[in-house]
């Protein structure tokens, strides 16, 4: 096929429009450089009418919300899903990964939680702590600079705690708990469980003139038009457009390889432009993959030259390997107190208001790492699934189960808002038998190879989901409440969930400084081609029991400066 | 070309320059499009297509929508509340049969069975029995067995259609306002209104007020001193 030459030489192309290459844009085009951002989706804006989705009523859909065509229901913003059509994956063996991919600008920071926690001091050096998988080269204080600067840029909201290993940053003020997260709190401190405000990238005060603030719709999972949520798109990518900077969008571009020349440095990339489904070459003089852990992994597995036979960066046999995501559980709880509740506006923010942080010492546990709990419940807006098995709960009552006529819609009053729930989202071990690599037995429908998942939860993270469990009993108990559901056993794992559900996958091209054990040094610059990044999640050495957002975004600022400074010196 | 090709044309191309598309995007929503679509909630050009596929297409004949119209009504009878025809229950119930397949069958055999059960009792399709013996008939169906884990064909066809039917109408305009959802609209929260607060014996922690949002700053820019306090 004829390669079409794009005519422009940038200074930097970014792969991946999500956190990380957002951030990359930002910083990169604010220092005056010529920047591409090359992203496989369509060009996305929260504001933009035709593709809003926030404020719809579920009456305005013909499905009223279901979840036929986006995985967390119609109006959630993330376009694409578990299985994206023509862009398939498989397992090795026994392997379930769940493997999610949102396909345009902004990735999937258009629909994610917003839960923007730092890792602290005790995450980088994990191995120090117990003996198990490895420190990262950097500490927290290299990255505290960079999350003080993503604090103030984007805004977090949350409360000073002075908790060493949940480091304080620049906070907005937190929003005041709903009812059922005090019934929360009133649980969980009963069994010794620390409660905090929670702290979320939404705007509750205002932190530019550009930005909106939040009016509590609950919806950031549907991308705020105003931009009162963290989206990659609305608050870096735009931004850097608007104050003037060099960036050109080619959206719907899906990138196969990265090239490089003889010296085997990285001169320009090669994509599929999804509406010609022709292929084309763009050229910069840096290249900065930043689309997502598993998807970089891909390209630079995909990218095999004379120079690099085993793939760009892979001397070390690394890409791929110590894929981790969080783990996670869930539990549902009745809580008969909150039966025929008053109503009123409770949507508040798109999340919780209140969770728990890690609150135990390892050394006294059966398993490594810990986990965070949220919460989650209230008078919400209905969806799709609303008045399910209208009155299941009055078996609780010694009520009668079933039935037809208008008692159904009184049972469906006494009982909105009192079901709620928790869920686990805990650290698990990088380890190198966990990984993603090319199937060579598989194309997509652009004709480039496709990943395969080798992924198996260890003993470490089914402890930990026992634990989960056990902790929710406890607190359910301690609020009156009624646990729904039966505790999952040793044969479900505990309740543990595929890996790659929490959609936290980290670690495919890990930072360290011996080229032999990692695929990036501490800058998450290529050991083996200095002028390709990595700004995505795939250079954590650990997952931590936090969400990974704010670290890619501290570590793609911290990036950046380098990438800006290294060209002034002109060492790439 | 269209609007909608329009748009398609430069979210597809090559290369959009960001910003620029926001003159053609916010561009009155005239007859530029030849048929009129009802639901405007944000598709993407392929699931909007889906959508119209699917909307287009009749899975029901019109026998089985009387029915399913009718068992509707007798799952929840019509009230000064709403009722299943305004909250668009049937067509709902069309809609997810082709947007579900998997469900096609059930619900199809569920009716079947229905009126050979009429025909075996009352000697005529269940849409012409008496309302005295449509109940008869559903008090065999509607009570799921609480001790079974396995429940017999009609109660589950009952227990599907019970929960389309509820779904639907609590989604709807009507069912929105009597469940007293009073949200989805741009507001400030301050917390839990004080009597309901009281009303659980709950409150506030003291120590936690210094931490919340003072809604009267909210437009105030924020600013902090170098510990990171907020002073503004």
């Amino acid at each position: 096929m004829q390669i079409i030459e794009n005519e422009k030489q940038y200074d930097v192309v970014i792969v991946g429009s999500g956190a990380g290459g957002g951030m990359a844009t930002k910083i990169l085009a604010d220092a005056g450089l010529k920047v591409a951002v090359v992203e496989a989706g369509p060009f996305f804006d929260p504001a933009n009418p035709d593709q809003q989705t926030q404020l719809k009523w579920p009456y305005e859909s013909p499905r009223r919300g279901a979840g036929t065509t986006r995985a967390f229901g119609e109006f959630d913003m993330a376009y694409g899903g578990w299985e994206i059509d023509g862009e398939p994956y498989n397992q090795i063996g026994e392997s379930k990964f769940d493997w999610f991919r949102s396909r345009m600008l902004g990735g999937r920071t258009n629909h994610w939680g917003r839960i923007s926690l730092r890792f602290g001091p005790r995450d980088f050096k994990g191995k120090d702590r117990d003996g198990l998988g490895d420190n990262w080269p950097i500490g927290y204080e290299d990255i505290k600079p960079y999350y003080d600067k993503v604090d103030k840029l984007i805004g977090v909201f949350g409360s000073k705690e002075n908790m060493y290993n949940e480091p304080d940053g620049y906070f907005l003020p937190a929003p005041k708990p709903r009812l059922h997260e005090l019934y929360y709190k009133k649980g969980a401190e009963k069994s010794g469980v620390t409660v905090i405000p929670s702290r979320l990238s939404i705007l509750t005060k205002r932190i530019n003139n550009e930005r909106g603030i939040c009016f509590y719709c609950r919806q950031c999972s549907r991308s705020c038009s105003v931009y009162g949520d963290f989206s990659a798109g609305s608050c870096l990518i735009f931004p850097a457009q608007k104050s003037g900077g060099q960036v050109d969008l080619y959206v719907n571009s899906m990138v196969r390889e990265v090239e490089v020349n003889e010296e085997g440095k990285a001169k320009g990339v090669l994509y599929i432009n999804k509406e010609d489904r022709k292929e084309y070459r763009i050229r910069g003089k840096v290249i900065v993959l930043a689309a997502s852990a598993c998807s970089t992994a891909r390209i630079l597995l995909n990218s095999k030259s004379a120079q690099h036979p085993n793939g760009l960066g892979n001397s070390s046999d690394l890409v791929g390997k110590y894929l981790h995501d969080s783990t996670g559980t869930d539990r549902m709880a009745f809580v008969p107190e909150l039966m025929n509740r008053k109503r009123y506006n409770e949507d508040g923010v798109g999340g919780m208001h209140l969770y728990s942080p890690w609150w135990l010492d390892n050394k006294k546990l059966d398993f490594p790492r810990g986990y965070h709990i949220e919460v989650w419940g209230g008078l919400g807006m209905p969806s799709y699934g609303t008045g399910f098995n209208p009155n299941d709960l009055n078996k609780y009552l010694g009520l009668k189960v079933g039935g037809y006529g208008n008692q159904l819609r009184e049972d469906v009053k006494k009982f909105y808002g009192s079901v709620m729930g928790m869920s686990g989202r805990g650290e698990s071990i990088a380890r190198k038998e966990n990984y993603c690599e090319i199937d060579p037995t598989t194309v997509d429908e652009f004709g480039i190879p496709v990943l395969r998942f080798n992924y198996k939860w260890s003993d470490y993270e089914r402890k930990q989901a026992r634990h989960m469990h056990n902790t929710f009993e406890e607190i359910i108990e301690n609020m009156g409440g009624i646990v729904l559901g039966e505790k999952p056993g040793a044969n479900r794992d505990y309740g543990l969930l595929n890996p790659g559900r929490i959609i936290h996958e980290v670690g495919t091209t890990r930072m360290g400084s011996d080229p032999k054990k990692s695929v990036v040094n501490e800058f998450e610059q290529l050991h083996d081609a200095d002028n390709v990044f990595i700004v995505d999640a795939g250079p954590f050495v650990s997952q931590a029991d936090k969400n990974p957002t704010w670290t890619i975004l501290a570590l793609s600022w911290r990036t950046s400066e380098f990438i800006i400074q290294e060209l002034k010196k002109q060492n790439i | 070309m269209n609007r909608r090709d329009s748009i398609r044309s430069l979210f597809l191309g090559s290369m959009a320059g960001g910003l620029a598309l926001e003159g053609c995007v916010t561009e009155p929503k005239a007859a530029v499009e030849q048929k009129i679509w009802e639901y405007q909630y944000g598709r993407t050009p392929e699931e909007q297509a889906y959508d119209e596929k699917l909307l287009n297409e009749q899975f029901f004949d019109n026998s089985e929508l009387e029915t399913i119209k009718r068992l509707a009504n007798l799952i929840l009878p019509p009230n000064e509340e709403g009722t299943v025809e305004d909250a668009k229950v049937p067509e709902f119930i069309e809609f997810m049969a082709k947007d579900f397949p998997s469900i096609q069958t059930k619900m199809r055999g569920g009716l079947m069975w229905l009126n050979n059960h009429t025909h075996k009792t009352f000697s005529k399709d269940f849409i012409n029995c008496s309302e005295e013996e449509q109940h008869q008939v559903l008090d065999q169906i509607a009570y799921p067995d609480p001790n079974s884990a396995e429940q017999k064909q009609e109660v589950q066809f009952f227990s599907l259609l019970r929960n389309l039917v509820m779904t639907g109408y609590f989604t709807s305009e009507a069912g929105i306002k009597e469940l007293g959802y009073v949200g989805n609209q741009p507001n400030v929260w301050d917390g839990v209104p004080e009597e309901v607060l009281k009303d659980h014996g709950l409150s506030y922690d003291e120590s936690w007020m210094p931490k919340f949002v003072d809604q009267s700053k909210r437009n105030d820019l924020a600013q902090w001193d170098e510990k990171g306090n907020l002073i503004s």
